[in-house]
């Protein structure tokens, strides 16, 4: 028993040891490699706009239904136009970043493993190193940067669209009043929550492409372990988002207080 | 300018290359033999460097490779091209984007020097004209003259050979064994072919490896390795099977 948790330890810390090296390498690449734009750009295109549909989706949903059910309970107790003001703060500090990148980790961390998986089975990655080339620089840096512009781009849509629902919700199916349901979200929702919100995004972005491309890039040969290796980019990337929220908010939410 | 010093290879609890020492000139051709699975493809990757050995150096040009990081390989790299056994071209791309791959990350060419020098890379392997097709649309025999062409377009001083005939008919294959000697003669490399096909082991080297037991068994000219009276040679020279 011992040595099967010393031998999980043990792989557990050698996966975070090669990805915090990746990481390093990417990092570095930036400040020395100059970005080829056409990829860069495909990969933002992949990364936002195909997921325009699924993110845009789960933020009006998200807001629509935190709209109703912040009204069921403040009903009670008369606070009926504080509604729309939890909905605006979840949407920014919590809900919005967290569940988009959850989604496109779900979409998007998918389908970067899989891409590089099979590139690594089919030997391309190992292609691209007898060209000279840094597998790294060629396809680490990229969706790295374009997940870390577009994550932002799309937590601010969702939280945009999951507040303008909650609003219609709020004032045509709940009969709440609009100008008070619109100031109290005015007043309570500050601009240092749509700071933290794209602070999470951010992280969040580089969370979904350093795990999906980490997976790929280490997956075990044949169909077999590009599936697996798929599966568990997705499993590892939305349990990493999930986690380091946690730890996000308590530092970026100090952080606000000391600035307030 | 190759040489292999006392290379250990081990994956996992298996061995696979015990001991491994010799040396190429520049210009020659050799040819590596031995049975599947034992180490031929093994010892093509450390030459490179895609592989790190557990013990034993690699000199490319005198410089150890083995202590290189991947980012000081990347320059001893630009020395080599490879050909792989399944090709790996990359397949989002098009026949024209594989070959010019190398050039465009150079950054050192017009577009239109690219277009021509990857027109020149395919006529040389006989495949003027498909610039635009994916490698999904052809066969395995064109899939390796691509990989080829890609290899040669940044005129390399060593081309690597993983298996180039395997899973090829004996009529494709003749037509790449040609193909690997006129781009020998032509552009004046360093060829090392990985085969076990014997017919391409006699024809595209002057000097052949056999690696037996993850050792180097013979080290000599193609000629003295068919007149091999030693049973371990001749037997995989033979094709025949233990009892």
């Amino acid at each position: 028993m011992n040595f099967l948790a010393g031998t999980w330890v043990g792989e557990w810390l050698v996966g975070l040891g090669r990805i915090s090296a990746m990481s390093r390498d990417a990092v570095l690449s930036l400040f020395t490699f100059r970005v080829a734009w056409r990829d860069l750009l495909y990969q933002i295109y992949f990364i936002g706009i195909k997921s325009q549909t699924v993110v845009l989706v789960t933020g009006g949903f998200t807001g629509m239904v935190l709209t109703a059910q912040t009204y069921f309970q403040f009903h009670k107790i008369k606070m009926d136009t504080a509604t729309l003001a939890v909905v605006g703060v979840s949407m920014c500090d919590e809900l919005g970043p967290v569940l988009t990148a959850l989604m496109v980790a779900g979409r998007v961390g998918a389908a970067i493993a899989a891409e590089i998986g099979t590139m690594r089975v089919t030997e391309q990655i190992d292609a691209l190193r007898t060209l000279a080339t840094h597998p790294v620089d060629y396809l680490v840096v990229p969706r790295l940067l374009a997940s870390q512009i577009a994550l932002p781009l799309l937590t601010m849509e969702s939280i945009a669209l999951g507040i303008g629902s909650g609003y219609l919700v709020g004032t045509s199916l709940l009969g709440i009043d609009p100008a008070y349901l619109w100031y109290n979200m005015l007043k309570y929702t500050e601009p240092i929550d749509v700071v933290i919100s794209l602070t999470k995004a951010l992280i969040f972005g580089g969370i979904v492409a350093l795990v999906g491309c980490y997976k790929g890039m280490t997956c075990g040969l044949g169909a077999e372990g590009v599936g697996k290796a798929t599966t568990e980019a997705v499993v590892y990337s939305s349990i990493s988002i999930l986690i380091s929220n946690f730890f996000l908010t308590l530092v970026l939410q100090r952080i606000a207080l000391l600035l307030a | 300018m190759i040489e292999v010093r006392q290379l250990k290879k081990s994956f996992g609890s298996q061995p696979v290359l015990e001991d491994v020492s010799f040396r190429i000139e520049a210009g020659e051709s050799v040819t590596i033999i031995g049975r599947s699975g034992g180490g031929k493809s093994v010892l093509l990757k450390h030459i490179i460097g895609l592989l790190q050995p557990d013990a034993g150096e690699v000199l490319i040009a005198g410089e150890n490779i083995v202590t290189m990081s991947e980012r000081q390989l990347l320059r001893v790299r630009e020395k080599f091209g490879m050909v792989f056994q399944g090709a790996a071209l990359f397949d989002s791309m098009t026949v024209a984007e594989n070959v010019a791959f190398p050039l465009e990350r150079k950054k050192k060419f017009s577009p239109g020097e690219i277009a021509k020098r990857v027109a020149t890379a395919l006529e040389m392997v006989d495949l003027p004209g498909t610039q635009n097709k994916k490698p999904a649309e052809l066969s395995g025999g064109m899939r390796k003259r691509v990989g080829l062409a890609r290899a040669i377009i940044y005129e390399p001083q060593i081309i690597l050979y993983d298996e180039p005939t395997t899973g090829l008919d004996p009529i494709v294959s003749d037509s790449i064994d040609k193909l690997i000697i006129r781009v020998r003669d032509q552009l004046n490399v360093t060829s090392i072919v990985v085969t076990h096909d014997m017919r391409s082991a006699r024809r595209v080297g002057n000097h052949v490896l056999m690696l037996h037991e993850k050792k180097i068994y013979a080290n000599c000219t193609p000629e003295k390795l068919f007149a091999s009276t030693d049973p371990v040679v001749r037997q995989f020279v033979d094709g025949v099977a233990d009892d």
